[in-house]
């Protein structure tokens, strides 16, 4: 690699930039196997993954698919292990289609609110004054309504949300937290020496924003964010359960609420309601576990020498 | 020719609680590759006359008479935009509390190119390698330019500011407490350092420090500072052998001696008067064990009181009072 000049190996600096950053996601990867919950965490995330990205295969029938062997609400059975529901769909195969619902719509409906939220919340703290006062106080009166019944007013309001129109209600509805924690970080850290230094250095306002306040703000915009793909993936549920999600698609929150509204514990098909059920737990457990060991081990001050 | 002439150099702060009188018609000047301590206590205005030189006070803060002639241009009558081309090019400053004004999420060499970047044409893998070069120069290895600043001890940090203050090969350099809150041993290694690159990069400088020992080691000239006033300057060995202000007697009867016999050091009695409404007179006569009438009612100006020597206190008969027109409005 490299010529040899006077006994010393020469790289190219783009060489040089490559192999330093190989050696750094190695020891990332390295890092996240010897934490026991990211490795756990890793493994629910990747399971759901990997089954939303094979449902084709993997699903035995398509999501809005009426089994042509079995009646609408049979009960568990060989070719139907969680049995069939009222329209005669495999619940089965509507566990795992509606892995994929609720994999995009939460991560998407996550980064558009953490792309808000920290915009908002960088600018607000970082510039202060009236501006910060104004931002703040439409943030409290967004977060005096109860989120939850806002997104549901919106999400009725507009009706007939496709895919992207919910993670856009989900998304806008979600970043006042975000805004608010991100400023937070941001009124701690401007006051930090190295930002003064930027500003003697000559350091545009924009650079030292974009430079040494996002970056430390960073570890907290990454966590919030995991946090959100969990919360987000939860309101999906919650509007799929009141028939205000995506219509022609299964889902986690929709099979749930058929189960309630055809009484699947009475009627002994209690499998309809627990395994959406255990799924959501599950995956937004996951998420939590990734999220925060992930953070550990990224962030430059929590980690271990 | 002088490098740096400062003159009448006048600094306020608009506070609260009243107008701060930090910097009172300081003069100084420094020679080409000539090193200038600024020693005082606490709170005197040193590190405000270093931030009116770089024309970086705190926006309630104005430098509002004086000149700071640096190399033939007058800082104080210099617009922003000329002031970016003097900033880090001709006059840098290393600064104070090094340890926390690294970034701790950027690479250190990153940090150390970014004033490159911002005042020189210069694309980023040339600023990267320069700023590899500084390290070396500094004595740090380069293969540590991709490390986090906590993955430095506190001495390698102050040699990492250092590093940037150099970035942009500045004829003069205000090193802003660059020893403090470093232990002895460092601060030995930094000073010689400090010596070093005075040496051969022929740099002029100017130390700011409390710590008397630390001036008395690296500058030839030193300005005493009382209370936003320069009461003595002189040569640093005269000065610390024989002072002749009766702050800096007692300043240089602050420190103990090495060799002689084991006794409390001296104490001024009293404390640094209010910068926001100074006594009449001479600023350190509620102080001062020799004050007389005349310094309760008249300022002693700078002057000279031998070769090389000035000092501001009427215990000289040479020493003149400062004229009317030269006492700014607000305290007349």
């Amino acid at each position: 690699m490299g010529e040899v000049v006077h006994g010393v190996r020469v790289v190219s600096p783009f060489r040089a930039r490559a192999t330093v950053m190989a050696r750094r996601f190695r020891e990332i990867g390295l890092q996240i196997l010897h934490n026991k919950a990211a490795v756990l965490g890793l493994v629910i995330l990747v399971f759901f993954v990997v089954l939303a990205i094979a449902a084709p295969w993997i699903a035995p029938y398509g999501p809005l698919e009426a089994v042509p062997d079995a009646l609408p609400l049979s009960r568990s059975s060989s070719s139907h292990p969680f049995g069939v529901n009222q329209l005669g769909y495999d619940i089965y195969s509507q566990v795992i289609w509606g892995t994929q619902t609720s994999l995009i719509v939460g991560i998407a409906a996550a980064i558009v609110a953490s792309v808000i939220g920290t915009a908002v919340g960088l600018i607000s703290g970082f510039v202060g004054g009236w501006l910060d006062e104004v931002i703040m106080r439409f943030n409290d009166v967004v977060l005096s309504i109860p989120w939850l019944v806002l997104m549901i007013i919106i999400a009725a309001r507009i009706g007939n949300l496709d895919l992207w129109g919910i993670i856009f209600v989900i998304g806008f509805t979600g970043w006042s937290v975000t805004a608010r924690v991100i400023r937070s970080q941001v009124l701690s850290v401007k006051e930090r020496m190295f930002v003064e230094r930027g500003r003697m250095i000559g350091s545009s306002n924009a650079h030292i924003l974009i430079r040494h306040v996002f970056p430390n703000a960073f570890p907290l915009v990454f966590a919030n964010t995991i946090l959100t793909v969990a919360v987000s993936i939860l309101s999906e549920s919650v509007l799929a359960f009141l028939g205000l999600s995506v219509r022609n698609t299964s889902s986690w929150g929709r099979t749930i609420a058929d189960a309630f509204r055809y009484n699947a514990l009475t009627i002994g098909m209690a499998e309809w309601i627990i395994i959406p059920g255990l799924c959501l737990v599950f995956l937004v457990f996951g998420f939590y576990l990734f999220g925060y060991a992930l953070d550990e081990i990224l962030n430059p001050r929590l980690r271990r020498r | 020719m002088a490098l740096l002439e400062v003159r009448d150099l006048v600094v306020e702060f608009k506070t609260r609680a009243g107008t701060v009188h930090a910097v009172d018609h300081a003069s100084f000047e420094l020679k080409e590759g000539e090193a200038l301590g600024l020693a005082g206590e606490s709170g005197c205005g040193k590190t405000t006359t270093a931030l009116a030189m770089m024309r970086l006070l705190p926006s309630n803060g104005r430098i509002v008479t004086g000149s700071i002639n640096l190399a033939g241009r007058d800082l104080v009558r210099a617009s922003e935009t000329s002031m970016q081309r003097v900033r880090w090019k001709k006059l840098s400053i290393i600064f104070q509390g090094a340890m926390n004004s690294l970034n701790p999420v950027q690479r250190i060499g990153r940090q150390i190119a970014e004033p490159i970047l911002l005042h020189e044409a210069t694309a980023k893998p040339e600023a990267i390698e320069r700023a590899g070069k500084l390290l070396e120069l500094v004595g740090i290895s380069r293969d540590r330019i991709n490390d986090y600043p906590h993955e430095f001890s506190g001495g390698m940090r102050q040699r990492v500011m250092i590093a940037m203050a150099l970035a942009c090969n500045p004829s003069l350099v205000i090193a802003d407490e660059p020893v403090t809150a470093l232990d002895v041993m460092i601060q030995a290694q930094i000073l010689e350092l400090l010596e070093r690159l005075r040496r051969e990069l022929g740099l002029s400088m100017i130390l700011i420090s409390h710590d008397l020992s630390v001036l008395a080691e690296t500058c030839e000239r030193v300005a005493i500072m009382y209370a936003g006033k320069i009461v003595e300057t002189g040569p640093v060995v005269d000065v610390f052998s024989d002072p002749k202000h009766p702050y800096t007697q007692g300043l240089v009867a602050a420190f103990p001696d090495v060799r002689g016999p084991r006794v409390m050091p001296e104490a001024i009695p009293g404390d640094v008067p209010s910068l926001i409404s100074p006594p009449a007179g001479c600023v350190f006569h509620p102080r001062c064990k020799f004050a007389f009438e005349r310094c309760t009612k008249a300022e002693p100006a700078l002057a000279e009181i031998g070769p090389g020597r000035r000092a501001a206190c009427f215990l000289f008969p040479e020493v003149p009072e400062v004229s009317e027109s030269e006492i700014p409005a607000e305290t007349r």
